[in-house]
């Protein structure tokens, strides 16, 4: 676990590697949540300052946009795709399935912290679905048992 | 002797195993001490083919596919022997049908090669462009019929118009590459294997609306394309596309910017606002934004595949361009056929093919082998199509004249176990989530429509008029296209498959 003066001191760094770009928040906020998994609360103060907008504008931002995260995800993240294309070849029913399977509903973290399965809507994937980003890798043409061999791997 | 073996780092080739094919082939060269050159090129659109490789030989390139990592071995022997061989890539019935203008060099060249780029006809349309006027240039656009190919179908030539006329310390090129639609692909696609057209088309922008910055926006779920395009950038910069443009003496240099999973940004007044470091808010119109756009400044937003079109439109004339397309869609139009189809994928053609060819025919129907119910022509705000429409040509005006839009030209096909009254709901329930809170009609709409669905499943018949009337109010009253057009995919379900609406009532 960082502690907080170190975790500062990388924003800092990452707010000075922005410093020239017009309009930076977003790229800021990607940047810190690749850091750190999350966009750490004690972040938005010092992000907001550097760029002269409140602490409540920068909050406004951050949780307009639903990729960033308030509090570290899972060890893996399951995204799957909830959209038309995905749903005509049977992404309700695998939807399904894995929220039996895990026992979690959306947006929702396994109890081991083990998984955090989240709906996104459309990979472009769209002539090989249903898909589904795990961990930053794309899978097309799931099915149950697919998905059953993928979850098996996250521990 | 080098063997030399093409396979697609094209997103979806990787979702289906490109990266494992891609490494047994470099893990076979070295058992067998034999030299291969693997080019990871864009995807030729054969989506039901990927992963596929191609081996060069000396009667052209040879396609193997849908390849696993056991088929690999095969491609070091007879390759007329190979269980996956499909014959020579060019003479495929799925490429040998298409008019490829703006994906002419998709799938064939290496993406981040210039030299590959050039020989295969790159940098002419920007040569061409340097030798010209601003006003040539935007008047060449707009001889050339193009129009938005995002949705909207605005002239792409009298936008730019617009911005090049302006006053403005600064001026701005924005590539909307925020493709959020459902059933599209295209722009991903482009940007993953030919980066280099979509960064001539937006030079060519810059130079005729006298902007010397661009942006591309690209959307988070698109992990493959951000990074060819950041990567391209570097390569175009080295060569001399960016930066002091092709040595003119006019400056043009752009960035990559990532969204973060707002679908709403699609829309380019909210996507200015993102850019700018703002929640994705729509923003009212007037101003337009090519008079205030980013910052505030004069700024070009146009769609990937209408900027990618641009290097084309040069290299070869207005004229010959304009020369394909029917009645007021000018050009050539990428078709991207998905969902529960058997040969789904990317198809550029002129515009005017009916719904019905398009899906029967290079589709060839569903995947399940079922019947087709219905198709979903737009994206998400969309509207379903019957097969009693299946006459409809593919333009714009003809789309809309039958209630639809064609949208950025997807296409989700379903086959008869799909529930209408289902995707009405989901169309009012996406509409809720990805709202971004500006207008009443879209924010509070989208939650009333679902709850009105739901009443209608629960056979409450009362609830039918009271949808009608919320579609209208959205339809009307919204402010941008999210909630003004969400209505289409509720309101063609509910008027061209009322069993559906109906059998639930009968159920209860």
């Amino acid at each position: 676990m960082l502690d907080s003066a170190s975790m500062i001191a990388r924003v800092e760094e990452i707010l000075f590697a922005h410093k020239d770009m017009e309009g930076a928040l977003l790229p800021i906020l990607h940047a810190v949540q690749a850091e750190f998994g999350h966009v750490p609360e004690a972040a938005l103060p010092v992000i907001a300052e550097a760029l002269v907008i409140t602490k409540a504008e920068a909050a406004g931002v951050m949780s307009f946009y639903h990729d960033f995260r308030e509090h570290p995800a899972g060890r893996h993240v399951l995204k799957l795709c909830r959209a038309e294309s995905c749903k005509s070849v049977g992404a309700d029913g695998l939807a399904d399935h894995v929220r039996e399977k895990l026992g979690l509903d959306w947006h929702e973290t396994s109890k081991d912290g083990a998984v955090t399965l989240e709906p996104i809507f459309c990979l472009g994937l769209c002539a090989c679905g249903p898909a589904a980003l795990v961990d930053g890798k794309l899978v097309g043409r799931l099915d149950a048992a697919k998905l059953d061999a993928i979850l098996g791997g996250l521990k | 002797m080098t063997l030399k073996i093409y396979l697609p780092l094209d997103s979806a080739a990787v979702a289906l195993g490109a990266d494992e094919v891609a490494s047994a082939i470099l893990a076979e060269a070295s058992k067998r001490g034999v030299a291969v050159d693997l080019v990871r090129n864009g995807s030729r659109g054969m989506v039901w083919l990927e992963p596929l490789a191609e081996v060069v030989t000396p009667q052209g390139r040879m396609a193997f596919g849908p390849m696993e990592p056991g088929d690999v071995a095969g491609l070091f022997g007879d390759l007329a022997a190979h269980p996956k061989a499909l014959g020579l890539t060019e003479d495929l019935p799925w490429l040998k049908g298409q008019t490829r203008l703006t994906f002419a060099r998709v799938g064939v060249v290496d993406p981040l090669s210039l030299s590959d780029y050039v020989a295969h006809g790159g940098l002419e349309g920007l040569k061409r462009a340097v030798a010209m006027t601003a006003p040539e240039m935007v008047a060449e656009v707009t001889a050339s019929g193009l129009r938005g190919r995002g949705g909207a179908g605005f002239p792409t030539g009298i936008k730019w118009k617009t911005v090049s006329e302006a006053k403005g310390d600064r001026k701005y090129i924005v590539c909307n590459a925020d493709e959020g639609d459902s059933a599209t692909f295209a722009d991903r696609m482009l940007m993953e294997g030919d980066p280099l057209t979509l960064i001539e088309g937006m030079a060519i922008a810059g130079l005729a609306c006298g902007a010397e910055k661009g942006f591309v926006y690209i959307r988070s779920e698109y992990p493959v394309a951000i990074a060819v395009m950041q990567k391209a950038l570097e390569v175009a910069r080295a060569g001399g596309l960016l930066g002091d443009v092709l040595g003119s003496g006019r400056q043009f240099d752009m960035e990559v910017r990532v969204g973060a999973g707002a679908y709403v940004c699609g829309e380019e007044t909210s996507l200015l606002n993102s850019l700018e470091g703002k929640r994705g808010i729509v923003r009212a119109k007037p101003p337009l934004p090519a008079l205030e756009g980013f910052m505030g400044k004069p700024t070009v937003v146009n769609n990937v595949i209408s900027l990618a079109s641009v290097p084309v439109i040069f290299a070869r004339g207005a004229e010959f361009y304009k020369g394909f397309g029917l009645g007021r869609s000018r050009g050539t139009i990428p078709l991207q056929i998905a969902g529960n189809v058997k040969h789904g994928g990317l198809y550029e053609v002129a515009f005017g093919l009916t719904l019905g060819d398009i899906v029967d025919k290079i589709g060839g129907g569903t995947l399940t082998g079922r019947p087709v119910k219905a198709v979903q022509v737009g994206g998400p705000l969309g509207a379903y199509f019957p097969r009693s429409l299946f006459d409809t040509p593919f333009g714009y005006e003809e789309f809309a004249g039958k209630e639809g839009l064609i949208g950025h030209a997807g296409l989700t096909i379903f086959d008869d176990s799909a529930d209408m009254l289902g995707m009405a709901r989901f169309a009012m329930e996406f509409c809720a989530i990805e709202s971004c809170g500006k207008c009443t009609p879209c924010r509070i709409g989208a939650v009333r429509g679902v709850e009105t669905v739901d009443r209608i499943a629960r056979g409450d018949t009362d609830a039918k008029p009271l949808l009608i009337d919320l579609c209208q109010t959205m339809k009307s009253g919204s402010l941008c296209a999210l909630g003004g057009f969400t209505p289409y995919p509720v309101m063609s379900a509910l008027t061209h498959f009322p069993d559906d609406f109906a059998a639930k009532e009968a159920a209860e």
